[in-house]
């Protein structure tokens, strides 16, 4: 099952709906990495509260997406991890060391729209920069 | 944990199904995720709670994808316990795959012969009550897992 992703002014969100085979989670890196750079996206919020396991494989493609969109230049943000999946993570010792997470949907986007002001620099276009939540 | 050589290796000497008992065959990424769904359906059975429920599952995702990842393909047997004294799940992953030369080794935290995984099974080990494991070089591996309901 493919993950929709929508574009929501200088943001992409992707929401995973169920969970998601290998080659589904290859398709949404894929396509998120190439889409932020063709719509000149600043941030990106991957929600998996629908995510009821996040495996080793998983785990690390979310982190991957995450660095790959950080050298494209954007911010990545990843939310509504289930409290059970993050006990399993940590019992499993797997990390998302270096990747932006939030609570929810609500507080991602808040934490890219303080990226997004505090950063003016990287910011790509004068247009984008006063973009907000539409 | 043991490492003798299991007699039972590979899916030659699938027994006959018991009640409570499923069998999931192995061999592609799709099939991880219907063996991690029905541990986590047959757990419920027992009143696991919903921790317990997703430690169960992750722990059969990541001993399926072991299977896709060095044997190719294998299968997953999900046993439900139910006697007086105890109740519990017992998960086999089952391959005729290369098999695992040391052990111990691949029990340490970090060791991987594949650069994708890294933590596989003692990560497995950290999630549940019992594990066990047994490979022949060129034969296969059995990985046994149990996790017990606590009252």
């Amino acid at each position: 099952m493919q993950v929709p992703i929508l574009k929501q002014g200088p943001y992409l969100i992707a929401t995973i709906q169920s969970a998601l085979s290998d080659a589904d989670l290859v398709q949404l890196r894929d396509d998120i990495v190439l889409r932020v750079g063709r719509l000149r996206s600043t941030g990106v919020i991957i929600d998996v509260t629908a995510l009821d396991v996040m495996d080793s494989f998983a785990t690390r493609t979310l982190r991957d997406i995450a660095q790959m969109i950080r050298l494209r230049g954007a911010e990545t943000v990843i939310v509504g991890i289930q409290p059970e999946v993050a006990f399993s993570l940590v019992q499993l010792g797997l990390s998302l060391a270096g990747v932006a997470t939030a609570l929810d949907f609500e507080e991602g986007l808040a934490f890219l729209d303080r990226q997004h002001k505090g950063a003016g620099a990287r910011v790509r276009s004068s247009g984008e920069r006063s973009m907000r939540r539409e | 944990m043991s490492a003798a050589v299991s007699p039972g290796l590979g899916p030659g000497d699938k027994s006959k199904a018991e009640s409570g008992e499923s069998c999931i065959p192995i061999a592609s990424d799709l099939d991880i995720i219907k063996a991690r769904q029905t541990g986590r359906t047959e757990a419920s059975k027992l009143g696991f709670s919903s921790t317990d429920l997703t430690l169960i599952a992750t722990a059969i995702s990541e001993l399926a994808r072991n299977i896709v990842m060095y044997a190719k393909e294998g299968e997953i047997v999900v046993r439900l316990v139910r006697s007086a004294e105890k109740q519990g799940i017992i998960v086999i992953a089952r391959d005729r795959g290369p098999g695992i030369a040391d052990i111990r080794q691949t029990l340490q935290n970090g060791y991987s012969t594949s650069r994708s995984l890294g933590l596989g099974l003692p990560g497995v080990r950290r999630l549940v009550d019992e594990f066990e494991i047994d490979s022949q070089v060129g034969q296969g591996t059995v990985v046994t897992i149990k996790k017990w309901k606590t009252r």
